[in-house]
């Protein structure tokens, strides 16, 4: 590519095809031969500093934004090292994912005499490969899918799914009675959260007609001469969708407050009890990755991806767009974290098999009826009817029979 | 309607998160130790010795009566009288200590020496940032560490030092009056010796 | 015959094996569970994405899991000290003989090694849809029927079996 082409397309329309051009220029220095395996060496490269990157922060602002919640100030004393300089010695505690980051690197590994090795040691690494495959359909930006797969959203769940197998691997093979006691709770509740997830994404789906991930997000982006644009949540199934696939991406990550498998008060570390040092980090960085790919897939499939909310603030790149509503989404799931308390088994169970299910298969129904109904003012009312009703009746009939009465045991026979 | 306690509770953090930046007094945390909470007026850490004037050994109050030696529960008072005296400050000659010895780290705050010393020669400190990287000797405090000023001590207790000051006055005026009443009797004893032989 | 194939395939019956002759149970279930994923690999190379992912998604994710959870909640995994092949080995290997024959003959039989390839499908989740939508609308509802069947069944034993306990 040469200079004039280069600098044209980086500066227009603004700095959006700014990585693509990049990675254009860097992988067109190799030659021909390798290049395709230079151009997803550098996707890989990218994502996983991104990513990783992202995951260091996160864990440092949470602390930080759970304190303020708390009212109380959060880590501020690890700032970056040689960096004493003045009022900025401090860094306000931003510097704390690098003093974390070394400390379960050198933390010693210890593996327990009857646990089973090879098991023990592959389950962090099945954790974080298939979540990191997951990132790889994620559209990131205009022409920025590192892979342009037909069915993306079915890959995505598909390597969902072997996640489960991980921290399945993890509780067996620790040879501890809690830590496979909160493997089975969390393959629970993973398996009964996956339903509605898949239900609620399946709704987009329906109306754009396309499982490629990509697709749907250009089906959101504005029509030319429209304001506001297609955005999925800016419908009533759609804003029902999000709730509900948020709600479920809540759970499948196992994230406060669905946090029994790994509730730091209740069963210790659930599944993940047995691992130290950079096991744990692996684990931990695996579930925020998990974290940032179910925020991705929502972004994508309701919140229109990396389009802009109206069409006059189109000149901020595109995946600016994406980051940003990434770092919303985030907040949005600390916030929950700082307000909820931790939901019980059993009422998480009741939760998805007889709130969500429901709901998630009345969604269904309200899209198709969205769909055929044109969607004027008319379908707005229908469908907010046809959802909301479900809800209100569910919310009044199934939580409220519940009397607190005096407590019976059940022993075991 | 079912969500509603949800978004109450979401109303609330977020007026916390809010209110934490912009008003500081929210945060109770104390962040030590650029920040410490003063110490109330009772608190009491370690003993140190009291003294009065400039002089930190010859003001010392203490006479080296070991009774705190004999009281102290763990036993982490060593001392050793001295040979000869000096005045306190009613003027009587009396013993001090050559050796006064505390032993902090095994000293448990129980402020017996306090209660029972009679000259109010010893007092409890508030201050426990004591950490040494000496482990073998560096937590023995001799006397001239545990020397503290009369002045500190008010600054500490104040009451405490208010209410022992007004008896020490008190003591000293009674002792000065004795002293002028017995000086006064032995002029008069000597004025009539003198007198006596005039007449006889 | 190319070097993916072979090690894709490679991959497949090493687990596969690794399955059967394993000790533990847990280990075994495990290597099924990558015989799947190879399985899945194979589908992928000759371009069938939605069934590649859809065996990655359903046999992976579901019944791995549930060979797993069957194995936990019936014995402990432990090696039971048996012999890894029984006592009448030479029955079963007839039979595995006798599969392979009948296998060997359909795929010699069959269009791959006879030249005569049919024209070619489009694989794309839209023509899947649109078939399972018309031409194969019948099966689609009587498997749909079928696992809601099953669904119903497993929730009304679990019951019962609550009220024995009672």
């Amino acid at each position: 590519m040469d200079s004039t082409t280069f600098f044209a397309n980086l500066a227009a329309p603004g700095f959006d095809q700014l990585f693509v051009t990049l990675k254009a220029l860097l992988v067109s220095a190799f030659p021909e031969v390798i290049q395709p395996l230079v151009s997803i060496v550098l996707s890989i490269s990218a994502i996983i500093a991104v990513f990783g990157l992202l995951f260091a922060i996160t864990t440092v602002v949470e602390r930080k934004g759970l304190g303020r919640i708390q009212n109380r100030p959060g880590p501020n004393r690890v700032g970056l090292p040689w960096f004493h300089v003045g009022p900025l010695s401090h860094l306000n505690g931003f510097g704390q994912w690098l003093a974390d980051g070394i400390k379960t690197l050198i933390k010693e590994d210890i593996v327990p005499r009857s646990a089973d090795k090879v098991i023990h040691f592959l389950a962090p690494l099945s954790l974080v490969v298939p979540v990191l495959l997951a990132f790889s359909v994620l559209p990131f930006g205009r022409n920025m899918t590192p892979i342009e797969l037909d069915a993306g959203l079915l890959f995505f769940f598909a390597v969902g799914a072997g996640t489960e197998l991980s921290v399945f691997m993890a509780g067996w093979s620790s040879r501890n009675k809690y830590s496979l006691l909160g493997a089975m709770r969390a393959l629970a509740q993973m398996l009964s959260y996956e339903i509605p997830l898949i239900l609620s994404a399946l709704t987009a789906v329906m109306l754009v007609g396309t499982l490629s991930l990509n697709d749907i997000v250009v089906a959101q982006e504005a029509k030319p001469g429209q304001w506001l644009a297609n955005w999925h949540v800016f419908t009533p199934w759609g804003f029902a969708g999000f709730i509900l696939f948020l709600i479920a991406a809540t759970a499948e990550s196992n994230r406060s407050p669905f946090d029994i498998p790994e509730g730091e008060s209740e069963i210790i570390a659930g599944y993940y009890i047995e691992y130290s040092g950079f096991k744990f980090a692996i684990f931990f960085l695996g579930e925020y990755f998990g974290l940032f790919a179910m925020s991705g897939l929502a972004i994508t499939l309701f919140l229109g991806g990396w389009t802009a909310p109206i069409a006059f603030l189109s000149f901020i790149p595109s995946w600016m767009w994406f980051f940003g509503k990434l770092f919303a989404l985030i907040a949005l799931f600390i916030w929950l974290r700082g307000t909820l308390p931790r939901v019980r088994m059993d009422q998480l169970m009741n939760f998805a098999w007889k709130f969500m299910l429901p709901l998630a298969l009345i969604n269904l129904v309200n899209v198709a009826v969205w769909h055929y109904t044109g969607g004027g003012m008319v379908s707005w009312v229908v469908c907010t009817l046809i959802i909301g009703i479900p809800y209100l009746l569910l919310g009044r009939t199934l939580f409220a029979g519940q009397k607190l009465g005096p407590r019976t045991y059940r022993y075991a026979s | 309607m079912l969500g509603e306690g949800i978004i109450k509770g979401m109303a609330v953090t977020a007026k916390n998160f809010v209110g934490s930046y912009r008003d500081p007094e929210r945060l109770t945390t104390v962040e030590y130790p650029e920040q410490r909470i003063p110490a109330k007026e009772n608190a009491r850490q370690f003993p140190f010795l009291v003294f009065d004037g400039d002089n930190p050994m010859a003001g010392l109050r203490c006479v080296a009566c070991q009774i705190c030696e004999k009281e102290c529960p763990p036993q982490c008072i060593y001392i050793e009288k001295s040979k000869d005296k000096k005045p306190d400050h009613t003027g009587k000659p009396q013993f001090y200590p050559a050796i006064f010895d505390i032993d902090v780290s095994v000293c448990m705050s129980c402020q017996i020496c306090v209660e029972v010393c009679p000259f109010e020669a010893i007092k409890m400190d508030t201050e426990f940032e004591l950490s040494t990287e000496d482990r073998f000797g560096g937590l023995l405090l001799h006397r001239e560490q545990l020397a503290k000023s009369v002045l500190h001590h008010r600054k500490i207790h104040p009451t405490e030092e208010a209410e022992i000051e007004a008896r020490r006055v008190e003591e000293r005026r009674k002792a000065e009056e004795k002293a002028k009443a017995d000086a006064e009797a032995k002029a008069k004893a000597a004025a009539k010796k003198e007198a006596v032989p005039v007449q006889g | 015959m190319d070097a993916i194939f072979a090690i894709i395939a490679a991959l497949t019956v090493v687990s596969a094996a690794g399955a059967m002759f394993l000790r533990n149970l847990v280990h075994c279930a495990l290597c099924l569970a990558v015989t799947f994923g190879g399985l899945a690999l194979l589908y992928l190379k000759l371009g069938a994405q939605f069934v590649g992912f859809a065996q990655v998604l359903v046999y992976v994710g579901a019944v791995a899991i549930l060979i797993l959870f069957a194995i936990l909640l019936t014995r402990s995994g432990q090696d039971d000290g048996h012999n890894l092949l029984s006592n009448k080995w030479w029955l079963g290997a007839g039979v595995a003989g006798a599969v392979f024959v009948t296998l060997a003959m359909c795929v010699q039989g069959s269009f791959v090694t006879g030249n005569r390839i049919p024209a070619a499908a489009d694989p794309s989740v839209k023509a899947i849809g649109t078939a399972l939508m018309s031409n194969y609308v019948l099966p689609l509802e009587v498997i749909a029927l079928l696992l809601t069947a099953a669904l119903i069944g497993a929730v009304i034993i679990a019951q019962k079996e609550k009220e024995t306990g009672k």
